[in-house]
């Protein structure tokens, strides 16, 4: 009988032994693994720098086992700038929600994709803030419930969800963009891809690289874990189409 | 080399800054400061540091906090309404515990207030630069030269103390140009000891089981733990105050000024021991940690009043005054503000009418 | 033969395992853990062919697996 190996094991990116404090089928922990497994497999997790957001990302600093801050809410994007202007070895990442980049961050992303800031963010998209209680996002959908809107958003009072990769997209200077999803194992391989691309750019200095990762919430939606899956498919994924907005790496070959 | 030179009071900041070691700074564009980014802009580069220019004072007190977080020393510098928005990043970096360099170059306020100099955020400056209740020391230079000394040492005391340090300055000081001696350049070997009480804490990547980490914040009881901590450092500061006396040995009146209504008052008190007026100054040098004891211990048979030479309309260090001297003398408040100069004159006049009063 | 190990503690439930198996040997259990989530068990190891998809798509990183 042959020798069996291991073809999954859990990355040192995360400590080991914890249990993370995400809600059940909540991916931001497949994410927090996917940025492990991403740096480990580019042999650069001694060198890995996370710049934390607030909301649920904030559980996050008691299950990596990177370096880290915590930047004030939204500004994450300032704060990597800091960091690896000061530190240019270092492979600097933001894990940032869609209020904490596309509220209340607006500005400090917009302007480090326009400088071609050297770091990696990873933007994880679940139309809603989770930490403080289902409040509106910019990406929540038309139609959804929040706790801020309670009748549903209102596009007449609300606007519209904000498509942050598209509108990063218009500026020159980011490298590379991408838009991933959790809901199958297929979607997670993929997402570890583009998560280890952006790092792999960022370790070329090729410069700004985003990955944005539309994810669920079951907590705040309201829905099951599988309901959540759904929802996600249906919905999220019509509004915020996966795939690959621009990658001048690709582009250059 | 330590070399004379003839220089404008922002930029002498900036230089003596580099000279200190600063190799990183962010900064948005305020009157009347903007001297400072400028000359970071062109300085920083050739001594291979990193000049941002920030989209707004928000984005740039947290890149300040990204940077610093690395263990190198930064610095950023602003204007008043500016200042407001860095409360944010400073309370994070007082939090973390983050040596950094901030400085305020002081225009009229409230809210926009006016370009020109003023005194009026001496109680944001000295009591609540942010959320949270922290301290900080807060450095209140008179001349260029202090100006160049206190950025070159401020840098230290941020170190040793792992706080932020404030640079209390107004917009004459800033603009104006006085002859400075520049400080020698920082060697490596020296910035190398004076970091080493942060660098295990330094976020730049670690092998695993060694993370570092920089947090704003704790859980549990973790963040009242990191208060008392700081509560106990702030306790040591009483050997960082510092104060100038000024013809004190036989003052019956007793002008209080710092900054540039300090270099007034001088100039008035002068005037009034050529008439026979036994005229003094107390100085405070750090206005955060206040010189008390200096207005404490007056010897309250010989001093007659206090006049409180300030560019803020209502006085803000008279609190600090009043705190210390419980009324045993009368306080007469020389004033002016929103971006209105004090002049000799006004000073000169303000203390006659006191003198007619109190002598 | 292929198998998988899952960290019942770190379990939370979520199913998605279950949904990511090609061969349906997850499933959820009837056991509690100490945080009470009912937890993910192999309920046909043999027909395990080792594809790691389970593994993938874990948010808890509770499930390794060996071929």
């Amino acid at each position: 009988m042959a020798e069996e190996k291991k073809v999954y094991t859990r990355t040192k990116g995360i400590i080991e032994g914890a249990v993370s404090g995400f809600c059940p089928g909540c991916m931001h922990s497949t994410v927090h693994k996917l940025i492990g497994e991403a740096a480990e497999e580019l042999g650069a997790l001694d060198k890995l720098v996370r710049v934390e957001g607030v909301g649920c990302c904030g559980l996050g600093q008691f299950y990596v086992t990177c370096d880290e801050t915590i930047a004030a809410h939204g500004r994450a994007g300032a704060v990597a700038t800091g960091v690896k202007r000061s530190s240019p070895d270092s492979l600097v990442y933001t894990y940032q929600g869609d209020g904490d980049l596309a509220a209340i961050g607006l500005a400090e992303t917009m302007s480090a994709a326009n400088r071609g800031e050297n770091f990696t963010v990873i933007f994880v998209n679940n139309g809603i803030y989770g930490m403080t209680g289902g409040q509106m996002a910019p990406t929540t959908l038309v139609g959804m419930k929040s706790t801020t809107t309670p009748k549903g958003r209102d596009p007449e009072e609300h606007g519209y969800p904000m498509h942050m990769s598209e509108i990063i997209n218009q500026l020159t200077a980011p490298y590379y963009i991408e838009r991933v999803s959790c809901d199958t194992a297929q979607h997670v391989i993929k997402a570890r891809k583009a998560i280890k691309k952006a790092f792999q750019y960022q370790l070329e200095g090729r410069g700004y690289c985003l990955v944005e990762i539309v994810t669920s919430c079951p907590t705040n939606w309201g829905l099951d874990t599988l309901k959540s899956l759904d929802f996600l498919r249906d919905k999220m994924f019509t509004e915020y189409p996966l795939g690959v907005f621009r990658d001048k790496g690709a582009e250059e070959k | 080399m330590a070399e004379r030179v003839f220089m404008k009071g922002t930029e002498a900041i900036a230089e003596a800054a580099v000279r200190a070691g600063c190799r990183f700074f962010a900064g948005y564009p305020i009157t009347p400061q903007n001297e400072i980014p400028e000359y970071m802009a062109r300085r920083l580069p050739e001594v291979g540091g990193s000049f941002v220019q920030g989209e707004s004072e928000v984005a740039s007190v947290n890149m300040l906090y990204g940077a610093a977080s690395t263990g190198i020393r930064a610095m950023s510098s602003s204007s008043s309404c500016g200042i407001s928005l860095y409360s944010e990043g400073v309370s994070y970096c007082a939090s973390a515990r983050i040596p950094m360099v901030y400085v305020n170059v002081q225009r009229g306020g409230p809210g926009i207030g006016a370009i020109q100099p003023a005194q009026q955020d001496y109680l944001q400056a000295t009591k609540a630069s942010g959320n949270g209740g922290f301290r900080m020391i807060v450095l209140a230079p008179d001349s260029v030269q202090e100006c160049v000394d206190m950025v070159y040492e401020a840098f230290d005391l941020a170190e040793r103390d792992q706080n932020p340090v404030l640079l209390l300055t107004d917009g004459v000081m800033g603009t104006m140009m006085e002859p400075v001696v520049l400080p020698e350049m920082r060697s490596d070997e020296e910035l190398k000891a004076f970091r080493e009480k942060f660098m295990p804490r330094a976020i730049v990547g670690h092998p695993l089981g060694q993370q570092a980490f920089c947090r704003p914040g704790s859980v549990g009881d973790g963040q009242e733990q990191e208060n008392i901590k700081a509560a106990a450092m702030y306790e040591t500061w009483d050997k960082d105050v510092r104060v100038e006396e000024y013809m004190m040995d036989d003052a019956e009146i007793v002008f209080a000024a710092y900054g540039i209504s300090a270099r007034i008052s001088r100039a008035v008190l002068r005037e009034l021991r050529k008439q026979g007026i036994k005229a003094g100054m107390i100085r405070p040098i750090t206005v955060s940690p206040f010189p008390y004891d200096a207005f404490r211990n007056l010897d309250f048979d010989r001093v007659k009043g206090i006049i409180d030479v300030e560019m803020s309309i209502p006085a803000q260090m008279r609190w600090d005054i009043d705190f210390a001297v419980q009324n045993r003398v009368p306080v007469k408040e020389v004033l002016r503000s929103g971006g209105q100069l004090l002049t000799n004159d006004q000073v000169m006049n303000g203390a006659m009418e006191f003198i007619k009063e109190v002598l | 033969m292929a198998r998988i190990e899952i960290n019942a503690e770190a379990c939370k439930s979520c199913s998605y395992c279950v949904l990511a198996c090609p061969t349906k040997t997850i499933e959820i259990g009837k056991e509690v853990n100490s945080k009470g989530y009912l937890y993910a068990q192999q309920v046909n190891p043999d027909k395990c062919i080792g594809c790691a998809m389970c593994g993938h798509i874990c948010p808890e990183s509770a499930i390794e697996v060996w071929k």
